[in-house]
């Protein structure tokens, strides 16, 4: 274990081959990374901008040798990152934390923004042994529904899209059309990733309909590997006990889930 | 009374065993705190706190080295008026001393800051006065005799618990530092921090710390720490505090014989969890069993005595 995270923790450089536009605000980056590589859906990364910052990413896919992952620009680093091309040299960290564990029979999967990568990633695991896969993919207008032609294949009905304007789909949250869904469905497992008000909703109707539920949850990140203490919610290390976390786990974590979390100066501000 | 073999005293604090939280790894908040008293430590160590907040360096504040990790956080904290309830809360919860590790620019902000955490419940304040990547404060302090014996005497008039010095590796002479930190006062001697390092990609050619330099903590430094440790037990007859790298039980011992009371953990838990107190404390046990000591108390400088 120890040798296999500092092996994990080691930096190392990739350049980025390739580029994919997913919407106005976000873009793939394909790079090769043998670790990375091995990555379970779930899991993160550290990727390193040169000279500007490091930030924790959720790994979109791994193919081969083959990595990706999916940035929406929200800040300096990320829109630094949006301003690289195929050829520049990145850094590399990971992959870090744990990973969702695959369910069968009906499972449903609620991705809001960008959260849907990691989700994809899980689609593409789940799709050959689940009885039934449904998707709820939600952003907040039209151009940032993401991989829903990537997803449509995988799921065993149309996934359901939601935008907050009704520029495509239903014009509601993500969680309205799974409160529809739980209430008419038996699954056996719920996933989610997304923004925390999002996860936080999710739990709340999963808990009241009796669903287990596994959430990929953020935090600011520092070490990445579980000693500094910059993303606890509660006991947990999101990046070492997390970044997926159970229905049983997020139970304990009430006061802060979707509520609050650490700052950079370790203060603890609303989310 | 007891028949702990593991139970141990340092500058007037009861410790269930030998083992302590380092300053810096996973310590803010109670619930971290807590997991760690939990898993077995005999003391905790927060997260250095001062007067003001501060938000630490820009990522990336860690990289890994060949047996240990370089950091360069830059003193995060979110100041000790605000940390104060937490210390207050965290009191009621753990039963484990709770030791506040402070950091100031000047002896009256150290003294501050220690006499609110004391105020606040710590059960003893630990100088960080080594910190190697923030200007001005840490080992700016503990590079210096004259400034330290200023800061300890000034942080003694303020508290009525135990002050603890972490003393900086990044010195010519560790026990004239000692010398001073222990003639000021001092109620026991943690040695030691990180040493100053840097790590540079190749491929980039650029430093990687955004901070360029930061602290080396891990394996890599224990033989430099148990070397200081050895050397300062024997000029001073302060207690010291073991850390550097110690990651099992065999290095706990080592410590102790060398000379410390106790040793703290700190990058260990990133290769072991918080699991790694219990393995240590159950191996000190069994070495003791097996050379037949009945305390831990009694392995405390035996390296000494050829």
């Amino acid at each position: 274990m120890s040798d296999k995270l500092t092996a994990a923790n080691t930096l190392r450089t990739a350049l980025i081959e390739s580029v994919k536009t997913e919407n106005p605000t976000t873009k793939t980056y394909r790079f090769t990374d043998k670790q990375c590589a091995k990555a379970k859906p779930g899991q993160f990364l550290m990727l390193w901008i040169p000279s500007i910052d490091e930030i924790p990413l959720s790994i979109m896919n791994a193919e081969g040798a083959s990595v990706s992952v999916t940035v929406k620009a929200v800040g300096d680093a990320t829109r630094h990152l949006h301003g690289m091309k195929r050829g520049d040299t990145i850094g590399v960290r990971g992959p870090f934390g744990n990973s969702f564990t695959p369910n069968s029979g009906n499972v449903l999967l609620v991705g809001g923004g960008t959260g849907t990568a990691p989700l994809l990633f899980l689609a593409k695991r789940l799709a050959v042994k689940t009885k039934r896969l449904s998707f709820i993919v939600g952003a907040k207008t039209r151009n940032e529904l993401l991989f829903l032609n990537q997803l449509d294949p995988l799921c065993t009905e149309q996934p359901t899209a939601t935008t907050e304007d009704g520029t495509y789909g239903l014009k509601c949250l993500a969680t309205q059309p799974l409160e529809t869904l739980l209430a008419i469905v038996k699954f056996d497992m719920v996933y989610a990733c997304g923004p925390e008000p999002m996860t936080s909703q999710v739990f709340n109707l999963t808990e009241k309909h009796g669903v287990p539920l596994q959430a990929s949850l953020e935090r600011l990140m520092r070490c990445g590997i579980g000693i500094c203490g910059s993303c606890m919610i509660g006991k947990y290390r999101v990046c070492r006990d997390g970044p997926v976390f159970t229905s049983q786990q997020l139970r304990q974590v009430k006061d802060e889930l979707g509520i609050s979390k650490l700052g950079f100066d370790g203060n603890r501000i609303p989310l | 009374m007891n028949s702990n073999p593991l139970n141990t005293r340092l500058a007037g604090l009861e410790l269930e065993n030998p083992t302590a939280l380092a300053s810096g790894i996973l310590g803010y908040s109670t619930e971290s705190l807590q997991r760690i008293a939990k898993a077995g430590a005999g003391a905790v160590v927060t997260k250095s706190v001062g007067l003001t907040p501060r938000m630490g360096y820009p990522n990336p504040t860690v990289v890994q080295a060949n047996c240990g990790i370089i950091n360069a956080m830059g003193l995060p904290n979110p100041s000790i008026a605000e940390y104060a309830s937490e210390i207050s809360f965290t009191k009621t919860v753990i039963k484990v001393p709770l030791i506040v590790s402070v950091y100031g620019y000047s002896a009256e902000e150290y003294a501050e800051v220690a006499k609110t955490a004391t105020e606040a419940g710590a059960d003893a304040v630990e100088l960080n006065v080594s910190c190697p990547h923030v200007k001005e404060t840490g080992s700016e302090i503990g590079q210096n005799p004259k400034l330290l014996k200023q800061v300890i005497r000034q942080v003694k008039a303020a508290v009525r618990k135990p002050v603890i010095v972490k003393l900086s590796p990044n010195v010519t002479d560790i026990v004239e530092v000692a010398r001073a930190a222990s003639a000021a006062g001092a109620d026991a001697l943690t040695a030691v921090n990180t040493v100053r390092a840097i790590a540079i990609d190749a491929e980039t050619a650029l430093p990687v710390l955004s901070n360029t330099r930061g602290g080396l903590s891990g394996p890599a430094i224990k033989p430099i720490a148990l070397r200081a440790v050895y050397d300062i037990y024997e000029q001073v007859k302060t207690p010291i505090i073991g850390c550097g790298g110690v990651t099992t039980w065999q290095d706990a011992v080592e410590f102790m014989l060398a000379g410390a009371s106790v040793v703290q953990i700190g990058t260990a838990i990133a290769l072991h969890d918080p699991a790694v107190f219990q393995a240590v404390n159950r191996g000190v046990t069994a070495y003791l069993k097996k050379k037949k000591f009945r305390s831990v108390k009694e392995i405390v400088g035996q390296a000494h005595r050829s």
